[in-house]
C-alpha cells in the first residue's frame, strides 16, 4: 500500500560526525540556556543565534552555493533541525525562511528573487512570515479572499493575514492571495514576496492563551506591490502554496516540540522512583523513537523526490497526539502543579506545555483536515 | 532498499499464503485441525529456512516473512520454527528438521545441572506456542550464573493443551529428563535477548496484521453503503481511518525498527532495546487499530464469516507474548531513568 510506504532512512558517518560537532556548539552556546525557555522549542526567538548558526553554515544547508547555501544532504539537514529541536535551541527567527520560504523561492522565484533573499536567509540575517491564514480562511485555505488587483506595473493589495506567527519580527511575508476577482475556490490565486516596509502595511499583536506575542494580523491597505514580487506563475498560487504547506507539514519539530518536558520528567523522577514512572518512562519514549523513524523516512522519501504528503500527514497527526498526550500522561505520575513562573524547571516547563498543547493539533494544519488528507490518500473520498 | 533474494521470497510467500490459507483453512485451524498441507508447503519453498541463508539474505530482511505471514493470519508456527533455526545455528547447535518453537520466558523456568558430560532438566515451561505440533522447543535456563540455549524434544514433555484468543495453540509443557551436550549451548545475550528475538517477531506479525486490516478496512468502507452512500464518504468513518492508518504506520515503524535490532548489535548480537521499543510501540497499536477496525465494519465485523476476527483476535493474543507492553516498557524505563537527563536525546536518537 503506497500509503504506508515507509522506506529505511538514510544514514551516514558524514552525518553522524556533523550531529557530533552540532552537539558540542550547542553545549556550548545553549549551557546557561533554562529549561523553560528551552521548552519554547521552535518558537524561541534569537536573532544572535540564528546568526551563529549560520556562522556555522547550518541554516540553508542543502541550496546551491551561488545562493549563499551549502550544498548538504537532506540527511544532514535532517540530523542538525531534530539536534537543534532536542535541545530547545532558540530557532523560530530563521525557521519559516529556511523551512519553506527559502524553498519555496528556489523553487518558483524568479531569478531576482533568489539572489537577492536567498543568500540573507542563508546567513541568518533575513525571517519570514506565512501569509496563507485569513479571517475567514483558516483549515479552509481556499476561501482566501484578500485581492492583488492588476494595475498598471504591478498589483494594489488590500485584506487581512491573520495569525501570522513572528509577523512582528519578520522582514518579508510569502503572501498567498488572490489575483483573479471573479475566480472561486482555488483557481485565480497566486504568491507575492511582500517586504512588511512596504507602505500601507500595519502589523498588530495577537496575544495567545499563555499571554505571548508571537502571532499577529496584518492589514494591507492599498499596498502596492511591483511585478516583479510575483512569486512564480499567476494564476499557479493554489499548487505552490500545497508544495510549500508539504514542507511546513513534513519536519520533526512535530513531534519533538514537547522533548524538553520528557527531559524534565526523567531528571525529576531520579528523585522519585517508581514501577508507574519506569512504565511510563518506556511507553513515551517507546513513541517517540517510532515517530522519530517514520519521521526519517519521510525525509528520505523527500530526498528520493518523491511527494511524502500522505506519510507527512501521518507523522504530524500521530507527533500532534503524543505531544498532546505527553503533559496529561506526565501528570500520572508527577504530582506537581504546573506553575509558569516557578523556580522548579518540571513545573515551569509542564506549565508551559499544557498552556501551548492545544496549538499542537491546529498549527500547520488542524488534525481534521490531516485526517482528511490521509482519508484522500487511502482512496477513501 | 529490499535485496532481491527477500523480494523473491516474499513473492513466493504471498502467492502460498494466498492459495493455502483460505478463511477455510483458517477456520479449520481455529478448531484445531493441524493444518499439515500448507506446513508441507512452505517447508518445500523453503520459507522455514529463510533466516538461515547467511550472507545470501540479511536476518534484518528475512524477518519481514513474520509480517507477510501476520498478514494473513497464517496458523502455523512458521516464525517460531525460522526464528529457532536462526538461533540454533548462530549458536553452534544443529538445527532438527520439523515443525520448531520456543519457550518465551516467564518467571517460572527451568532447573538446569550437569550431569556429567550430558545436561538434566526439570521444570514446567508454560505457554508454548504450537508446543503439540512441534518436534523440538527452544527454551533458555540459568547454570552457574550463565544463561543456557536447550534444544529439548518435545516426546520428553508431557502437555496440558491450551489456546490464545485466536485459538492458536499454547501448551504448558513439563519436562524431567536428560539432555545430550551437543543440545546445549551458552547463550550471551540472555534470557531477555532470547525474550527479545521472539517479541522482534511477533512486533513483526502485528505490523502485518494492521496492515492487512487497513487493507480490508478501505475495501469495506468503499464497498459498504448505508444512508445512501459508501460510509467511507463520512467524516467520521473518514476520520477513524486516518487513525486507524496512523497506528499501522506506527506499527510498521515498530516492525522496522524490530527486524533491524534482530542481529543490529555490535557482532550481530540481538539488541534488546530498540526490540522493545517496537513491542511497546506495535503492541499499543494493536489494540487501538482492532477497536476501531471493528468499529468501522459494524455487526458483520463481529461474525465468525467475516475475515476481520482471524487478524484482530492474533493482534489481542500477539502484543502480550514474548513480554506484554508493561514488561517492555518498564525495561526501556530503567534503562533511560538510569542514564538521566542529559543522556535521553542520545539514547533516542540510537534506535
Amino acid at each position: 500500500m503506497t500509503a504506508l510506504h515507509f522506506p529505511t532512512p538514510e544514514t551516514s558517518a558524514a552525518a553522524e560526525a556533523l550531529r557530533a560537532e552540532v552537539r558540542d556548539f550547542l553545549a556550548e552556546t545553549l549551557k546557561d540556556y533554562p529549561p523553560h525557555r528551552r521548552a519554547e522549542s521552535w518558537f524561541g526567538f534569537d536573532a544572535d543565534f540564528s546568526a551563529r548558526l549560520a556562522a556555522r553554515g547550518w541554516i540553508a544547508m542543502t541550496w546551491p552555493k551561488r545562493y549563499g547555501g551549502h550544498e548538504r544532504s537532506a540527511l544532514e539537514r535532517y540530523v542538525v533541525l531534530e539536534e537543534l529541536l532536542a535541545a530547545g535551541a532558540p530557532v523560530a527567527a530563521h525557521w519559516i525562511a529556511d523551512r519553506q520560504s527559502g524553498p519555496s523561492l528556489l523553487k518558483f522565484g524568479t531569478e531576482a528573487q533568489k539572489a537577492e533573499i536567498l543568500p540573507k536567509i542563508a546567513a541568518g540575517t533575513c525571517f519570514f512570515c506565512i501569509g496563507m491564514s485569513e479571517p475567514d480562511a483558516g483549515s479552509d485555505l481556499a476561501a482566501v479572499r484578500m485581492l492583488a488587483r492588476k494595475v498598471e506595473g504591478g498589483f494594489t493589495v488590500n485584506g487581512t493575514k491573520l495569525w501570522t506567527s513572528f509577523g512582528h519580527n519578520a522582514h518579508y511575508m510569502i503572501l498567498f492571495c488572490r489575483t483573479d476577482p471573479a475566480s472561486q475556490r482555488q483557481e485565480g490565486t497566486s504568491q507575492f514576496l511582500v517586504d512588511l516596509k512596504t507602505p500601507g502595511i500595519s502589523i498588530k499583536p495577537i496575544h495567545d492563551i499563555a499571554g505571548k506575542h508571537h502571532f499577529n494580523e496584518v492589514h494591507f491597505t492599498d499596498v502596492f506591490l511591483p511585478d516583479a514580487a510575483l512569486i512564480g506563475t499567476l494564476g499557479n498560487g493554489w499548487q505552490q502554496v500545497t508544495s510549500e504547506l508539504a514542507l511546513e507539514r513534513s519536519g520533526p519539530e512535530r513531534f519533538l516540540s514537547s522533548f524538553e518536558l520528557l527531559v524534565q520528567m526523567v531528571a525529576w523522577l531520579q528523585n522519585h522512583p517508581s514501577a508507574q514512572a519506569e512504565i511510563l518512562t518506556g511507553r513515551l519514549v517507546a513513541h517517540l523513537a517510532v515517530l522519530r523513524r517514520l519521521s526519517r523516512s519521510v525525509a528520505t522519501l523527500l530526498e528520493q523526490g518523491e511527494n511524502p504528503n500522505i506519510q507527512a500527514a501521518i507523522v504530524k497527526d500521530l507527533g500532534a497526539t503524543l505531544e498532546q498526550e505527553m503533559p496529561e500522561a506526565i501528570r500520572h505520575v508527577l504530582a506537581l502543579e504546573p506553575m509558569v513562573e516557578s523556580p522548579d524547571p518540571a513545573a515551569a516547563v509542564l506549565a508551559h506545555i499544557i498552556l501551548n498543547a492545544p496549538g499542537f493539533s491546529l498549527r500547520g494544519g488542524t488534525r481534521e483536515i490531516l485526517r482528511g488528507i490521509i482519508a484522500r490518500g487511502l482512496g477513501l473520498r | 532498499m529490499v535485496s532481491l533474494e527477500a523480494t523473491l521470497l516474499f513473492e513466493t510467500a504471498e502467492k502460498l499464503f494466498a492459495r493455502e490459507i483460505t478463511p477455510a483453512k483458517l477456520l479449520d485451524a481455529q478448531g484445531g485441525v493441524w493444518l499439515d498441507g500448507p506446513w508441507q508447503a512452505l517447508e518445500q519453498a523453503g520459507l522455514t529456512q529463510a533466516m538461515s541463508l547467511g550472507e545470501d539474505l540479511p536476518v534484518a530482511e528475512a524477518a519481514g516473512l513474520a509480517r507477510i505471514a501476520g498478514a494473513h493470519a497464517v496458523p502455523l508456527p512458521l516464525a517460531e520454527t525460522m526464528l529457532a533455526h536462526w538461533l540454533l545455528g548462530r549458536s553452534g547447535l544443529e538445527a532438527p528438521d520439523g515443525v520448531l518453537t520456543l519457550a518465551p520466558v516467564r518467571n517460572e523456568s527451568l532447573a538446569l545441572h550437569s550431569d556429567g558430560a550430558n545436561w538434566r532438566v526439570a521444570g514446567t515451561l508454560r505457554r508454548v506456542p504450537w508446543g503439540r505440533n512441534a518436534g523440538h522447543l527452544l527454551a533458555i535456563a540459568e547454570h552457574q550464573g550463565t544463561t543456557h540455549l536447550l534444544r529439548l524434544p518435545v516426546a520428553d514433555a508431557d502437555i496440558t493443551e491450551g489456546l490464545n484468543l485466536a485459538f492458536e495453540p499454547r501448551d504448558d509443557l513439563v519436562f524431567d529428563t536428560h539432555l545430550p551436550a551437543d543440545a546445549v549451548a551458552e547463550f550471551p545475550e540472555g534470557a531477555q535477548g532470547f525474550q527479545a528475538a521472539g517479541a522482534a517477531l511477533r512486533a513483526l506479525a502485528m505490523a502485518g496484521a494492521l496492515a492487512a486490516i487497513l487493507d480490508i478496512c478501505v475495501a469495506y468502507a468503499n464497498e459498504r453503503s448505508q444512508f445512501g452512500r459508501p460510509i467511507g464518504k463520512f467524516q467520521a468513518i473518514q476520520q477513524n481511518m486516518a487513525i486507524l492508518a496512523g497506528q499501522a504506520a506506527a506499527a510498521t515503524g515498530a516492525g522496522d525498527i524490530a527486524a533491524e535490532a534482530l542481529a543490529g548489535a555490535p557482532g550481530g548480537r540481538i539488541d534488546i532495546l530498540p526490540i522493545a521499543i517496537a513491542k511497546v510501540r506495535a503492541g499499543e497499536a494493536a489494540g487501538l487499530a482492532a477497536s476501531l477496525a471493528h468499529q468501522i465494519h459494524g455487526a458483520i465485523g463481529f461474525s465468525q464469516e467475516y475475515r476481520l476476527h482471524f487478524l484482530t483476535k492474533r493482534l489481542w493474543s500477539w502484543r502480550e507474548e514474548f513480554g506484554a507492553e508493561a514488561e517492555w516498557s518498564r525495561i526501556i524505563g530503567r534503562a533511560i531513568l538510569a542514564d538521566g537527563p542529559d543522556r535521553l536525546w542520545s539514547r533516542v536518537a540510537a534506535i
